[in-house]
């Protein structure tokens, strides 16, 4: 490992071990406010983490955030927590082959629509069930779970996102990706599984989607599905991995955290007009930033490698 | 790796922000009641917000302030009020009513429309010590929650009581020979829908009453034709409909198109909206519907009045929610006025004992819930009269078999 390696890892650490006392020192708001920004890391990460490499545009994020909070609503009460979180884990991820092994093969448009009609799909299923079966809908969720313990697990939960995403880059599997990133044709040539990865891939990111409604559940005390299967979530993860670029790792954070600060703030300052303004940032980030901040930075970057070299030289 | 260093600095930026702003607000003197809240402006339960709550809450602080304000002590202090878009969502209404708490530092906080967002809010409510007036909740767990959070207070009951009210009033006609006793019932597969079918039908069953039609149909159904079809030819004596807004007006519409008039005419929310009134005209008589109100009492007429001047466009409230919440203001405000300052533990303690004088008459909670609900009214004479529970001060003999459709 290079000097600069130890050097960011030291870094990241601290980051991580100073983000974990936050909750002793800010007030409930603030809390709050930080266990959004966690929310939309995690989930724009875990999204960006499938869409980067295969550009597939996904809109079931809420299929899978709604299905960990169901798993929470159903099993909150009767199990340990740790296994009701081990559960959706794996809920989740039997969803995610099943969806990827039946629609990856789908492309472009058709995929975004195939997705956008999962999380109705899964809604409209888990309405029948509780309509003809159990007879009630709507949910109590009293665990005993702190919105100190949620900060917490979503800071753990963002570790391990950024974690796996670092492996993934640095393992053949990740090495795969790019190529069928790049060309999924020339991908088959070289022998690579495409189906396979695409689909472990898949799974992965959804995998944390699930986790992370899981973990926010005991936040609503009351579930039912049109708070659980929240279309606005989906739209929102897109919106925000693009603004900061999915085909870094770290970009989705880049969009994640600024648009949670910006919605944030035009909801306390702008009470009756904030959904509107989100829409004009929306569409300006579209058409200003078509390749996130991310994009922006490496262009930058290239547009002046003589100043850099310049000063590399100085020094 | 920058987001990280991005976090810690906001982190950081945070905690000195909120320190800063507790040392600002120490010393300052009671000029203002501070009243916040968080409301659907917009989303999909911003239809209901709009009818039944903001115009309430705006009557309430425009009546208090041209008063002078609130009465603490021997002066009168205005209220300021602080308030939010929850967007319908039940994280947004959290975080908003976070943000009233710690930053804002609000004296009171009114509570947001629908069940789910008000449960959203319980905890919070209950951990920061405010009272939480919830006005238009319908939730079979009100008592159990009211005992989980004693700063919670449940005025619109539980769907099991709506439901057992509604066949009590179908047993006391059966037994007058006003009706048979076949009963077909479609209801929406919602929240409302399930709770209300489900308390229902076993009470019909224990009734001894026919249930010859028993589905639901999902949320969004644009036609629902077929089921009134289906339902007019099994000629029922009572038609129920546990419904929302869009489909109790689309079911009284087909069964009007499809001459469908059984004895018994009910359908659910929506029926007490004075949309109803406009869109039926004439053909709203003798439609029976959950909620209902003390018509014909002046209070009421005086509430009617002045809600229709202070509304935009000079809207009528609601028959069922909207009377509740705005007695929930009053009560809110009478308990202030009697503790005499800003001391929210025993603003609670005063709504939990003590009697409050209402639009919806004397109220005196036992456990955190009101004694008295309407739970059937009926149209009569371009009115929404409250028919049920009977034994209820006000209320009105149900008019029975509902009038032929007109034509239009």
């Amino acid at each position: 490992m290079s000097r600069a390696q130890i050097m960011t890892g030291a870094i990241c650490l601290a980051a991580v071990v100073a983000l974990a006392f936050v909750p002793m020192i800010v007030d409930a708001y603030h809390l709050a406010l930080a266990i959004s920004l966690l929310q939309f890391t995690v989930l724009a990460t875990a999204w960006g983490m499938f869409s980067g490499p295969t550009r597939y545009v996904s809109l079931a994020t809420t299929a899978f955030f709604g299905v960990g909070a169901y798993t929470v609503a159903v099993l909150g009460e009767q199990l340990p927590w740790s296994l009701v979180l081990f559960i959706a884990a794996v809920i989740g991820a039997i969803m995610a082959v099943i969806v990827g092994l039946s629609t990856l093969r789908l492309s472009g448009v058709h995929f975004v629509i195939f997705t956008f009609g999962l999380a109705e799909l899964v809604r409209q299923i888990v309405v029948w069930y509780e309509v003809n079966k159990t007879r009630v809908l709507g949910r109590y969720v009293f665990v005993d779970i702190t919105q100190n313990d949620i900060y917490w697990q979503l800071l753990a939960l963002a570790v391990i996102v950024f974690g796996t995403g670092w492996l993934i880059a640095r393992s053949r599997f990740g090495f795969a990706l790019q190529i069928i990133g790049e060309d999924e044709t020339v991908a088959r040539h070289c022998g690579i599984n495409v189906t396979i990865a695409k689909v472990a891939l898949f799974t992965i990111s959804a995998t944390f989607m699930t986790l992370v409604g899981a973990v926010m559940a005991p936040r609503f005390t009351y579930i039912e599905p049109s708070i659980a299967f929240n279309a606005t979530i989906s739209f929102e993860v897109v919106i925000m991995a693009l603004l900061g670029g999915a085909h870094r790792l770290w970009g989705p954070a880049l969009g994640a955290i600024p648009l949670t600060l910006l919605f944030d703030f035009l909801s306390a300052r702008f009470p009756s007009t904030s959904t509107l303004i989100m829409g004009v940032v929306f569409l300006l980030i579209v058409y200003a930033l078509p390749s996130g901040v991310v994009g922006l930075w490496e262009k930058l970057k290239a547009w002046r490698p003589s100043a850099s070299k310049m000063r590399g030289a100085q020094a | 790796m920058v987001s990280a260093v991005k976090r810690l600095a906001a982190g950081l930026l945070a905690v000195a922000g909120a320190a800063a702003v507790g040392w600002g607000g120490a010393a300052e003197a009671q000029t203002s009641v501070k009243i916040g809240y968080a409301i659907s402006r917009t989303g999909p339960a911003a239809g209901g917000a709009a009818v039944t709550t903001i115009p309430n809450y705006e009557l309430w602080v425009k009546e208090v302030n041209a008063a002078g304000g609130l009465k603490l002590g021997d002066k009168r202090v205005p209220i300021e009020v602080v308030q939010y878009d929850d967007r319908s969502s039940a994280e947004e209404a959290a975080k908003a009513l976070e943000r009233l708490i710690t930053q804002d530092k609000v004296d009171f906080i009114l509570p947001p429309w629908g069940t789910g967002l008000n449960l959203a809010v319980g905890p919070i409510l209950n951990k920061a010590g405010y009272p939480h007036i919830a006005s238009t909740a319908v939730t079979d767990r009100a008592p159990e929650l009211a005992k989980r959070w004693p700063n919670s207070f449940w005025l619109l009951g539980t769907s099991a009581d709506a439901a057992k009210t509604l066949v009590e009033l179908l047993t006391k006609l059966r037994t007058e020979g006003k009706i048979g006793d076949t009963v077909a019932m479609a209801s929406i597969a919602d929240g409302f829908g399930i709770d209300l079918s489900g308390a229902a039908r076993p009470a019909l069953t224990a009734a001894k009453f026919k249930l010859a039609y028993d589905k639901t149909y999902p949320v969004g159904t644009q036609d629902l034709s077929p089921i009134i079809n289906e339902v007019k030819a099994l000629n029922p004596d009572v038609f129920i409909a546990f419904s929302y807004p869009p489909d109790t007006i689309a079911i009284t519409e087909q069964s009007r198109i499809s001459g469908f008039n059984p004895k018994v005419f009910y359908t659910g929310v929506g029926t007490a909206f004075p949309l109803f009134k406009q869109k039926f005209g004439a053909n709203a008589e003798g439609v029976m519907g959950i909620g209902g109100w003390s018509g014909d009492s002046p209070v009421i007429k005086d509430y009617l009045a002045r809600h229709k001047a202070s509304a935009a466009n000079g809207a009528e409230p609601d028959r069922w929610a909207s009377a509740v919440t705005y007695a929930g203001l009053q009560m809110l405000q009478q308990a202030i006025e009697r503790v005499g300052k800003v001391d929210r533990a025993a603003v609670i303690k005063d709504l939990q004992t003590g009697t409050f004088d209402t639009v919806i008459g004397k109220v005196k909670l036992e456990n955190n819930m009101p004694t008295k609900y309407w739970w059937v009214g009926q149209w009569q004479d371009g009115e929404f009269y409250g028919i049920g529970p009977s034994g209820n001060e006000g209320a009105r003999a149900p008019v029975v078999p509902k009038p032929a459709w007109k034509a239009q």
